[in-house]
């Protein structure tokens, strides 16, 4: 009766244990951890002889300020070596697609792993469970071939050479089969919490199995849609393997990772250059971040915290 | 690449743009177009035969992607594993010998597995240590948010970031511009050249590693301590238990199932992991790891076969965990 009746005397009392020490530590872990991260954004507006010849922790006695370098690394560039916007708009392109494709068909999946009574479904549900896990790796050689070559079985043509090397496709499938486990995974967790009486209460009004999907399944699952979209964006954007296995042939589809990878690699010395572009990189990821952590958050304790 | 080069030659960099775009916009409007089209169709059949149609609908399209891009190629590349470079000929077990006997590749697997240990292991410490601090806080959000902030950024970004701090000035004369160097020569006097210094590198290539998934750690297992009952901990402080052994004695038994989640969790990616090496030392000055490797040896030296086996010896690493993962959730949701 107490834990309902006094929810603030309680909410004090665990203010008043926690001790400022604790806060003290906690505070400079952060700075620290944050250190990195700064140092970076600080040199990247810097001069670039100041960059090269002091610390960053200069900039604070001696302030000079100047974005040339941005402008350097986003638009100056010759054919084979493209500025960097080019790259800024191919993750786009990458990303989009990756993003909806998988988001689309888990929602499909999802929701007749959770509804649809059939032989299998304990099999088939711990099976993509299982396959949440499964190394990338495992899978690039064969898809690679798959891609380029068809799927042939002795002479028997399963799927033909389809010409899409070095197109956005082969890395827009790729990102939606390595993320559909865990979309549908995560979006299952949440379908199968949907009351069944407001299901069966749809199904005895005559409602079929695509009307119920469209008209009480989808919209009671944005919330859940969005927390994975969040997710599967910064997985996507971020992504270096499959960008670079898949989209590495060609500059006018490789995403930015792939890059900066290789400017680091070529120019290991230009930090002017790098400090730069990994900004521009690490600014789409830490908007979305910042502006839309609540979401992130759920979306992780989703796929982690249990009861 | 060369050919490419050749081929857009003509084309100016917003003209790529422009064309990416086109495409992007009709593989959307494509892709909206066709499940439309099925809903429209599908919702016009009778009853029964919706009974079928539904799972054509619904699960047929993701279980024959996984189908094709994940269950198929594990055991074609399992088959790999065991034929030569170019997976004309079977050669047996002859890659998994090559890999354990192999000096580099020896060293490959011993960082691998010191990364494995490391990682989970230290980034769940401090994880849990930050969340214990922060969990009685009054307004913990910008810490935590600081904390998490790497969780957003690639590992690539993540790889730039430590090795400006790890960047080295071979020049005396000249003052150092990485934040590690220059507390190093005001501490000793002198900096090593870290990324090449044997075994110390691997070491600080962990560091990036823990820096990103430290806040992953410390969120999931926030959410856990919150999940703890008042009375509880209520219970706990009247007894008079100080805070660290209220620590140890009520908040880790109370979250140990979590903290199993996150230690796995963590584990799983950092078997995976490649960019960060990539990026920081290409591998190089014994610092690789098998994730890397896998793909050199696939994709640089256009070796299938040691490519193959690597990738294997990954799943095999990971396959203890995915079993154990499966037996957790069965028994959930029986319990349910």
């Amino acid at each position: 009766m107490a834990t309902i009746a006094m929810p603030n005397a309680r909410r004090k009392a665990r203010n008043i244990f926690s001790s400022p020490f604790a806060s003290a530590a906690a505070w400079l872990i952060a700075i620290f951890w944050t250190i990195p991260t700064f140092g970076l954004l600080v040199s990247s507006i810097r001069p670039e002889t100041d960059i090269n010849s002091s610390g960053w922790w200069v900039f604070f006695s001696e302030p000079n300020i100047s974005f040339n370098n941005y402008a350097a690394v986003l638009f100056e560039g010759t054919t084979t070596n493209p500025p960097l916007f080019q790259f800024f708009f191919n993750s786009l392109a990458v990303t989009i697609p990756a993003v909806v494709f998988p988001i689309t068909l888990a929602v499909f999946a999802a929701y007749g792993l959770a509804w649809f009574d059939f032989k299998g479904r304990d099999f088939l549900f711990f099976t993509i469970f299982g396959l949440q896990v499964v190394p990338l790796q495992l899978a690039l050689i064969p898809l690679l071939q798959l891609f380029s070559q068809g799927l042939k079985f002795g002479e028997i043509t399963i799927i033909p050479d389809l010409e899409i090397t070095g197109t956005y496709i082969p890395i827009w499938i790729a990102h939606t089969i390595f993320g559909l486990p865990l979309a549908i995974f995560l979006l299952l967790n949440f379908l199968s919490q949907i009351p069944r009486e407001l299901v069966e209460a749809a199904r005895v009004d005559g409602a079929g199995w695509f009307k119920l999907f469209s008209k009480i399944i989808l919209p009671l699952s944005i919330p859940a849609i969005a927390s994975f979209a969040i997710f599967q964006f910064l997985w996507v954007w971020n992504d270096l393997l499959v960008g670079l296995t898949f989209g590495a042939g060609t500059k006018d589809i490789a995403p930015m990772t792939v890059r900066i990878a290789e400017m680091v690699g070529t120019r290991g010395s230009g930090w002017e250059v790098l400090t730069a572009g990994a900004f521009v990189s690490m600014v789409v990821p830490l908007i979305v971040f910042f502006t839309l952590q609540r979401y992130f958050v759920r979306g992780l304790l989703a796929g982690s915290v249990k009861g | 690449m060369n050919s490419m080069g050749i081929l857009t030659a003509r084309e100016t960099p917003w003209e790529i743009v422009a064309n990416n775009f086109s495409l992007l916009a009709m593989a959307l409007l494509a892709f909206g177009a066709v499940v439309f089209l099925v809903f429209l169709l599908a919702e016009r059949t009778s009853v029964k035969a919706q009974e079928w149609i539904k799972y054509l609908v619904f699960i047929a399209p993701a279980v024959l992607l996984l189908l094709i891009g994940l269950i198929y190629p594990t055991i074609r590349t399992l088959i790999f594993s065991f034929m030569d470079a170019r997976s004309e000929n079977f050669v047996g077990f002859e890659n998994y010998v090559w890999a354990f006997t192999i000096p580099e590749i020896v060293t490959v697997l011993r960082n691998t597995a010191l990364w494995v240990v490391l990682v989970p292991l230290v980034s769940t410490a401090i994880g849990l240590a930050i969340a214990y601090m922060t969990d009685r806080m009054k307004r913990p959000g910008i810490i935590k948010s600081l904390i998490f902030m790497p969780m957003a950024i690639s590992f690539v970004g993540a790889g730039v970031i430590w090795k400006f701090v790890y960047s080295y000035e071979p020049n005396d004369k000249r003052p150092e511009i990485g934040l590690l160097s220059a507390i190093s020569k005001n501490l000793t006097g002198s900096a090593p050249n870290w990324l090449l210094e044997i075994p110390l590198n691997t070491f600080l290539l962990i560091v990036v590693m823990i820096w990103i998934q430290t806040g992953f750690a410390m969120v999931v297992l926030a959410a856990a301590m919150k999940n703890i009952p008042d009375e509880v901990v209520e219970a706990a402080m009247l007894d008079g238990a100080a805070p660290i052994k209220r620590f140890f004695q009520v908040t880790i038994p109370m979250i140990r199932a979590t903290i199993v989640v996150v230690l796995t969790t963590i584990t799983i990616g950092t078997l995976k992991v490649f960019d960060i090496v990539r990026t920081m030392t290409g591998g190089n000055f014994q610092t690789n790891v098998i994730a890397n490797e896998m793909y050199s040896q696939a994709f640089r030296q256009m070796n299938y076969g040691t490519g193959s086996a690597l990738a294997i010896i990954l799943f095999v690493a990971i396959i203890p965990i995915i079993w154990y993962n499966i037996r957790q959730l069965r028994r959930e949701r029986t319990e349910r």
